[in-house]
């Protein structure tokens, strides 16, 4: 290695290219925090970014946990959060009508750990299996049942968005490692017979609302259809190269109602324009290819699993948000991460960066040694 | 599926269905992404000028400000309607926050603002609870500017309250001009319906709702300005745009005198009628007064149920514009018109009648209305002395039938092209006309009624002063009221000129050589009037009460069942320049100064003489109470106190519906024409025996 001369070791193998992405990303973010606050490092940018860079710190520290910790520690922790959502369900903390915090010193969301871990979880089990079995029933009902019991308990939150993105990441993994295609394709179709009934029966209220709503924003332009309206009218304001810097008059004037958490993208767009768009768009879909590539490169089937599935739960949460600020999907409660404000969504995506950076390490070592 | 064996899965076959699988997975994602670019591109570029269209509609609030409206001037550019500064509040109801208790805090604090009366608190209270969102409830106009400010100051406790400075249009002339401008008023919620035209629910916009205001609204409306302010999303105003002013209407001349107008409706006094002046050589109006009236500026604030009682309840039918709406029979006022008819029938100037008082024809006697007869009388004495004998039996020989297209020659049962919304033009009847509409042979005793401007025939002041201007001119003139809507090309009248000066010269005898006008004689020195009176009897007089009682005197008799006077005339005699209607609804010649030769002299002389003229209404007026806005004021207050107990609160402001063609008015109208139509079968069995001539004569 001829870097070595330059730099030492340890910074030299460091995966540059996907950190620089990420920080760009981050930074971005709080370019966009600043100017949603009317050009003011308070409330927003500054408390996000520091807090994104002691996260980022944390990530790249735990690149350096290797993956047989995450492999023996992926079905406690499974356990440990399965009964933290039990215990939100018995004696959470009320707010905005769904019980989804546990107070326990700070402000826990089980809920969030739940779409790594599902992750671990599941690659774990299948990691487990002998590969004759992967075609058998055997290897389909205990991951069901791993999906499906925190999902069903983040359902009843409810969370609606959460319990999607924790069966997602699950049913992914599920694909990943190698379960029968045309169960995913039965599975589709039971899905599209299934989900009128649910939309009749299970969805709540304010739920079904917001499906009727984005099916048709303009019937209901100042009630919950707001939001998908003014986000559209941010976004298409915006035009090809943006209002310019601090020129947004939707967030500014406060149109754009969460510019700052959910709807931080529409906040963006009516700045930077479809330019700015397209650039974050590119910056994340290159950081989740990173991802599906250390996957694709790992020497394990549970790294292999893993770091795909960790991948994908980044891609789930930018797909996800982005469609609702376009209005493209049913307002359901994704930030966009790395740039929404707030803590949950920054932490959990920066623990599926640091474990893809654990894989990664292990892959090069694996290659090199 | 047991039977089949299964697949053996190896560790490298897994490895290479991952790989498989992930790269599916990763084009899968890839095309998500270009799938959410293309969508923003869609928003973002393709309907680009949609959203920010919207994006601008978001931002930026517009406030309409209200057009000012264009002024109305008479002949001389003097004011007829204009519009003064007004500062106002408004609450809109759609922006009032908090509930009922909110808006009790808004009334409260309004109500120590602006000193508001409890009656008044109660009113907006009841307006609100009727009103629909985005229409504005008025809470005060023509606020003085301290209370203005005061409230301005406090708008941000005072949510859904507007304090706007606009303009309120104003009639310097008052009820005097009332029947001619109309009044203006706030658009109503059928009105907004129709066009969803936001300046109508504007606050402080108002439009014609009656007369001119109404027929040239389209010219006096004006383009609206707007006030625009960039707001939050919370109506917070975070900084002010260019403002676009508004476009005034057009400023609209009118052919009206406004002096001779207010002079000749104060002229009116407490008389329920009205006068007409037309320019002999154009036919442009110069005054068309109906009194009373209705105050225009209070109409346009919008009037009290109180106030709305008392004018429908009034005889004097305050509502009606007498001078296009009401029919009378013109009586002896078309005596020279009959004259004219019999010059051109062929009937000399020279042949003589004996007048004894009464006449018999079939089974029926008609009296004359001087008893005693007025012996041999002469076309020019007949006109004079407005014997009724005299046409009766001239009518008699030749037929109502060659008299009736003279009568339509002068303008009778005429309409003219002028801006209102509604005119009666009455009747002049004939044989094919009594056969189609009652289905019976024309008698000799309709001729009779008809000739001395009885029985079917009706018009109305305006006609009547046509008549006049016609006779006097010569010419077949066309009224006009708006200046650039004069009608100066006008035929010759198709009859003989020389005709016509012999009735001129007769007209002039009703007034100068002893006839019966003499109290119509102008004081002005070298200017003599020519006229006719005339009187409409509107009961019958049967003979019983002949034999009993004697013909009752109209003093005697309730105000309804009292004759209509009326005068017609033209000035001066020897070179037409002023033709003059004056009709009194159930005057019955009960006062000189109030009669109908009088007034006319007085109008007239205001038009050669103004300060004599003054002078003559300055000596009488006190003797009927004072001027118009006096005696409004105390019949208002008599009739508010006559109201025991006085109306609850609730008595709400509300917007006049009462255009001169609503229904309540027509009914009015109806009312008062039908009179008429009643009496005339009666005339044709001789029952009616018409009376004429004012009681007071002057030596000649």
């Amino acid at each position: 290695m001829s870097r070595t001369r330059l730099v030492p070791d340890p910074i030299a193998r460091l995966p540059w290219r996907v950190i620089l992405l990420v920080v760009a990303i981050g930074a971005f973010g709080q370019v966009v925090l600043y100017s949603a606050a009317g050009g003011s490092l308070q409330p927003w940018a500054l408390s996000q970014g520091i807090r994104f860079f002691v996260l980022l710190g944390a990530a790249l520290a735990i690149s350096y946990v290797p993956e047989r910790v995450w492999k023996s520690s992926a079905l406690p922790a499974y356990v440990v959060i399965v009964i933290a959502l039990v215990l939100v369900e018995l004696v959470g903390a009320v707010r905005g009508g769904s019980q989804r915090w546990l107070d326990v010193g700070i402000r826990l969301q089980p809920s969030e750990f739940m779409k790594p871990v599902i992750v671990l979880a599941c690659a774990r089990f299948y990691d487990m299996l002998p590969p004759g079995e992967t075609r058998r029933f055997g290897a389909i009902w205990p991951a069901a049942l791993l999906i499906g019991i925190p999902a069903a308990l983040i359902a009843k939150q409810p969370d609606l968005g959460t319990a999607l993105m924790v069966c997602g990441g699950g049913i992914i993994v599920m694909f990943l490692a190698g379960v029968p295609m045309r169960l995913f394709i039965g599975g589709a179709l039971a899905l599209s017979i299934a989900a009128p009934i649910a939309f009749n029966y299970v969805l709540h209220d304010y739920q079904r609302n917001r499906v009727l709503i984005f099916l048709d924003p303009e019937s209901d332009p100042l009630g919950t259809g707001y939001h998908i309206s003014q986000s559209k009218i941010a976004i298409g304001s915006g035009g090809l190269w943006g209002k310019g810097f601090l020129n947004g008059t939707q967030s500014h004037l406060d149109y754009l109602p969460e510019g700052h958490t959910d709807f931080v993208f529409a906040t963006m767009a009516e700045e930077w324009g479809l330019v700015g768009g397209c650039l974050l768009i590119l910056a994340f879909l290159l950081v989740i290819r990173w991802g599906v590539n250390v996957g694709q490169q790992a020497t394990t089937r549970f790294a292999r699993l893993t770091a795909a599935g960790l991948a994908t739960t980044i891609f789930f949460y930018v797909a996800i948000n982005l469609s609702m600020v376009m209005g493209l999907a049913p307002v359901v409660g994704i930030p966009l991460p790395l740039v929404s404000f707030g803590s949950s969504a920054q932490m959990t995506v920066l623990l599926c960066l640091g474990i893809l950076m654990s894989i990664d390490r292990q892959n090069r070592r694996a290659v090199r040694w | 599926m047991m039977r089949r064996a299964p697949r053996i899965v190896t560790e490298a076959m897994q490895t290479y269905s991952f790989s498989r699988r992930a790269w599916l997975l990763g084009t899968a994602q890839g095309a998500v992404g270009v799938l959410l670019a293309a969508r923003m591109g869609w928003l973002a570029i393709a309907q680009n000028e949609k959203y920010n269209l919207l994006a601008e509609s978001n931002r930026v609030n517009l406030t309409m400000i209200p057009p000012r409206r264009g002024w109305i001037v008479d002949r001389h550019g003097a004011p007829v309607a204009n519009n003064r500064t007004d500062f106002r509040v408004d609450i809109i109801p759609d922006r009032l926050e908090g509930g009922d208790a909110g808006r009790d805090r808004v009334l409260t604090l309004l109500a120590r603002l602006l000193a508001l009366p409890p009656e008044e608190v109660e009113r907006i209270r009841i307006d609100l609870d009727h009103a629909a969102g985005f229409q504005p409830v008025q809470v005060a106009e023509n606020i003085s500017w301290d209370r203005f400010a005061a409230v301005s100051l406090r708008q941000p406790e005072l949510p859904g309250v507007a304090p706007t400075r606009g303009f309120a249009r104003a009639y310097p002339a008052g009820a005097a001009v009332a029947h001619l401008t109309g009044y203006v008023g706030a658009a109503n919620a059928e009105q907004f319906k129709q066009t969803r035209d936001p300046l109508l629910v504007t606050p402080g916009f108002k439009l014609g709702k009656d007369g001119l205001e109404k027929q040239l609204e389209t010219q006096l409306r004006g383009t609206p300005g707007a006030k625009r302010v960039e707001v939050t999303a919370r109506g917070k105003v975070v900084a002010e745009l260019p403002t676009r002013a508004d476009v005034p209407g057009k400023t609209q001349r009118l052919t009206i005198d406004v002096g001779l107008q207010e002079y000749a409706a104060r002229r009116l006094g407490t008389n329920s009628g009205s006068a007409v002046v037309i320019d002999c050589r154009t036919g442009e109006t110069l005054a068309m007064a109906s009194m009373p009236a209705y105050d225009p500026n209070s109409f346009s604030d919008g009037i009290s149920h109180l106030e709305w009682k008392m004018l429908s309840d009034d005889d004097h039918v305050p509502l009606m514009n007498k001078v296009t709406q009401g029919l009378y029979p013109p009586g002896s006022t078309v005596k020279p018109l009959a004259g004219l008819a019999l010059l051109e029938a062929g009937v000399p100037a020279s042949d003589h009648v004996n007048c004894s008082g009464v006449i018999r024809i079939g089974s029926g006697l008609f009296h004359c209305h001087k008893r005693s007869g007025h012996g041999p009388v002469d076309l020019k004495r007949a006109i004079e002395q407005s014997c009724d004998v005299y046409f009766w039996e001239m009518v008699r020989r030749i037929g109502y039938d060659k008299v009736a297209p003279i009568a339509h020659v002068m303008g009778l049962g005429e309409k003219f092209d002028l801006p209102f919304s509604t005119q009666r033009y009455g009747t002049v009847p004939d044989s094919a006309w009594k056969l189609r509409k009652y289905k019976a042979r024309w008698t000799v005793a309709d001729s009779l009624n008809a000739a001395i401007g009885q029985g079917y025939v009706l018009a109305n002041p305006l006609q009547l002063a046509v008549m006049a201007a016609r006779i006097a001119s010569g010419r077949a003139l066309l009224p006009s009221l708006l200046a650039n809507r004069v009608h100066l090309d006008v035929p010759a009248l198709p009859v003989a000129s020389e005709h016509l000066a012999t009735v001129r010269d007769a007209m002039y005898g009703v007034v100068n050589q002893g006839g019966t006008g003499g109290a119509a004689r102008l004081l002005v020195p070298g200017v003599a009037i020519a006229g006719k009176t005339g009187t409409a009897q509107v009961r019958r007089i049967t003979m019983a009460e002949r034999r009993s009682t004697g013909v009752l005197k109209n003093g005697q008799l309730p105000f309804k069942m009292r004759d209509h006077a009326l005068f017609v005339g033209f000035a001066p005699a020897d070179n037409p320049r002023y033709a003059i209607a004056v009709v009194l609804e159930h005057n019955g010649h009960t006062v000189r100064n109030l009669d109908t030769p009088m007034i006319g002299r007085d109008i007239m002389t205001w038009l050669f003489d103004r300060d004599r003229a003054i002078r003559s209404l300055a000596e009488v007026e006190p003797t009927w109470g004072g001027d118009i806005q006096t005696r409004m004021t105390a019949q208002a207050d008599a009739y508010r106190a006559a109201q025991s107990p006085p109306p609850a609160a609730n008595a709400t402001k509300t917007d006049p519906s009462v255009p001169s063609d609503s229904d309540a008015v027509e009914a009015a109208t109806d009312l008062a024409n039908q009179t008429q139509a009643a009496l005339a079968p009666a005339v044709a069995n001789g029952d009616l025996a018409p009376d004429d001539g004012a009681p007071e004569r002057t030596a000649p």
